[in-house]
């Protein structure tokens, strides 16, 4: 397939990819399959019943890696897609998904993706998900991810979740299932402008003996954006759970966090951490000191919490 | 050189500095005194954290009294804080970068690591959070300070943390720093051995400056302002 200078644009944006990516792909431009790619480990099918794609990653498949870029700039588009992953036992593979809306009219523009990761016993996937927003027009971005997990024994999944500029609403749906030994570990970083609102909600159910989580939530609200973080760490079993919420206040934006845990077995042991605030003073001050402008440090504090 | 004219600060009606007036040439200028005999509130009126309730700042003959920290820094004045800064997210290369002005590769910032008795390596990439420990981040914020090379470095407490064996190398690098840069070193330091190295000591207590010398002439003085309560002194004399 050829890729038109928008279609590059946003794919470089969303997966940091600059052409078609090697390994297995799926490519989903505007509702369709502009372009797909499977390896002899790593198979690809269509969906009969509804929108979306079976990904199906075979046992012991090392080292390779599973694109699915979501691109949207068909104005009033609202696409709504279920993509299901079958991860075999012991492989280890990276999946990068990512959505770009590119947003040229005054009507909304919205992709949900429901994404299923089975991670068979003692499995790895690193999954890396950017979510992306631009374009002149006045319609709103909106994005609606759900990722719901199923680790089995021994299995790790560790999700980057990014999303920095562009989106107008977001509700991201995150829910986890663990077995045995089984790990997960979530890095979200969300940066809010203007009048945007994010949420996010993670249910972790930790089920299996020496299970255990580490959620860990990085967002810097601006102009008169407000996020909210809700998070549940549920502790079935003797497990270790730790969610984090450390959140930057500028302008008049607004973060709300409601951790909830619950222990419900004498061996869990679960911890919440929550900080939200403006840029320390002493953070500037101390920029200020090696020459930096006000400005410049107030750049350099926010670039690096969300690096 | 830098010259404190009649400086007073007060703060919630409580009179911090009283007329401090202070020349610091080229060389080691020690500051000792009591806990809270207003060191540190020196310190930070020089870089600018603090404006001074009157009083002037000379830099080299030019007032630099109304200018802000930054206006400071880029005349040349570095400040290394009694307590470092920590920051999520950036590295311990990050702020060396900042600190030099301009990007620099491995080897340049490391460099920087290891005068502190750092091993560069280890620490390069390091986010200056909470993880690392006090002694660590205290070496980091001296680093910044030498990767700045300013003809002002004001370093307050620099050796609280630090281990005895590092303590000599701590001397290194001040005595290689004067021999660098030729300028102004100010040392806020409760320390006999860094009093022994300055080339003038000043006794601050009270807020005023009690008197200016010689180690052979400080030292007795310092006795009298151990910062013991009078009420406990009274209780047990
Ligand atoms: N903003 C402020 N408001 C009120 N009091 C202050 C303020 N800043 C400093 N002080 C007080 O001024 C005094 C001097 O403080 P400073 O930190 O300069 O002392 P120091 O000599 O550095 O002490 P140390 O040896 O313990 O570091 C202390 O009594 C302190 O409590
Ligand atoms: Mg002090």
């Amino acid at each position: 397939m050829e890729l038109d200078a928008l279609q590059k644009h946003m794919l470089e944006t969303i997966s940091d990819l600059h052409e078609i990516p090697e390994g297995a792909y799926n490519i989903r431009d505007n509702g369709q399959s502009a372009g797909r790619n499977v390896t002899a480990n790593i198979n690809i099918v269509s969906k009969e019943d509804k929108p979306g794609i079976d990904i199906i990653v075979k046992e012991n498949t090392k080292n390779e890696s599973v694109h699915i870029p979501v691109i949207l700039s068909k104005e009033g588009l609202k696409d709504l897609v279920y993509n299901d992953f079958y991860i075999g036992e012991n492989a280890d593979v990276l999946i990068v998904a990512g959505c770009g809306i590119h947003c040229g009219g005054d009507s909304d523009m919205q992709h949900d993706g429901i994404h299923t990761f089975h991670i068979g016993k003692g499995a790895k996937v690193k999954y890396v998900e950017k979510h992306y927003g631009e374009g002149e027009g006045k319609g709103g971005r909106i994005l609606n991810p759900v990722t719901k997990i199923f680790v089995e024994d021994g299995g790790l999944f560790e999700m980057e979740s990014v999303q920095i500029k562009g989106v107008d609403s977001t509700i991201r749906d995150t829910e986890a299932v663990l077995n045995a030994g089984a790990k997960l570990i979530i890095k979200e970083k969300i940066m809010t402008h203007e009048q945007q609102r994010a949420e996010t909600n993670f249910v972790v159910e930790l089920n299996g003996e020496d299970s255990s989580a580490d959620l860990v939530s990085r967002s810097v609200a601006k102009g008169h954006s407000y996020q909210i973080f809700n998070s549940k760490i549920l502790g079935n079993n003797k497990c270790y759970g730790h969610s984090e919420c450390d959140g930057i206040l500028m302008d008049e934006g607004r973060v709300v966090a409601v951790p909830s845990l619950d222990a419900a077995n004498i061996d869990a042991s679960l911890i919440h951490e929550a900080a939200i605030g403006k840029i320390a003073g002493e953070q500037i001050d101390k920029l200020r000191t090696l020459g930096l402008t006000q400005e410049e440090a107030e750049q350099q504090i926010v670039n690096g919490f969300l690096k | 050189m830098l010259e404190l004219q009649n400086i007073c600060f007060t703060a919630d009606g409580k009179d911090i500095l009283k007329n401090v007036s202070l020349t610091l040439g080229d060389g080691f200028t020690a500051v000792t005194g009591p806990n809270g005999g207003g060191k540190s509130t020196l310190a930070k009126v020089v870089a600018g954290l603090i404006t001074p309730t009157s009083g002037k700042i000379i830099l080299d003959g030019e007032d630099i009294t109304n200018l802000d920290i930054t206006e400071r820094a880029k005349k040349g004045i570095s400040f290394a804080f009694q307590s470092p800064v920590k920051f999520k997210g950036l590295t311990v290369h990050d702020l060396i970068n900042l600190a030099h002005g301009s990007a620099l590769s491995m080897t340049e910032a490391c460099a920087y690591l290891s005068e502190v008795g750092l091993c560069a390596k280890e620490y390069i990439n390091r986010e200056l959070n909470a993880s690392l420990s006090g002694g660590e981040l205290k070496r980091i914020e001296i680093a910044m300070i030498i990767a700045r090379g300013t003809k002002v470095s004001l370093f307050d407490e620099p050796e609280a943390g630090i281990d005895l064996w590092s303590f000599q190398n701590l001397i290194r690098v001040f005595e290689n720093m004067r021999a660098k840069i030729h300028g102004t070193i100010m040392i806020i330091s409760h320390q006999e051995r860094i009093l022994n190295i300055a080339d003038s000591i000043v006794l601050l207590a009270d807020g005023a400056i009690q008197k200016i010398g010689t180690k052979e002439e400080i030292l007795p003085e310092l006795l009298n302002y151990s910062g013991s309560c009078s009420a406990i002194t009274e209780k047990f004399s």
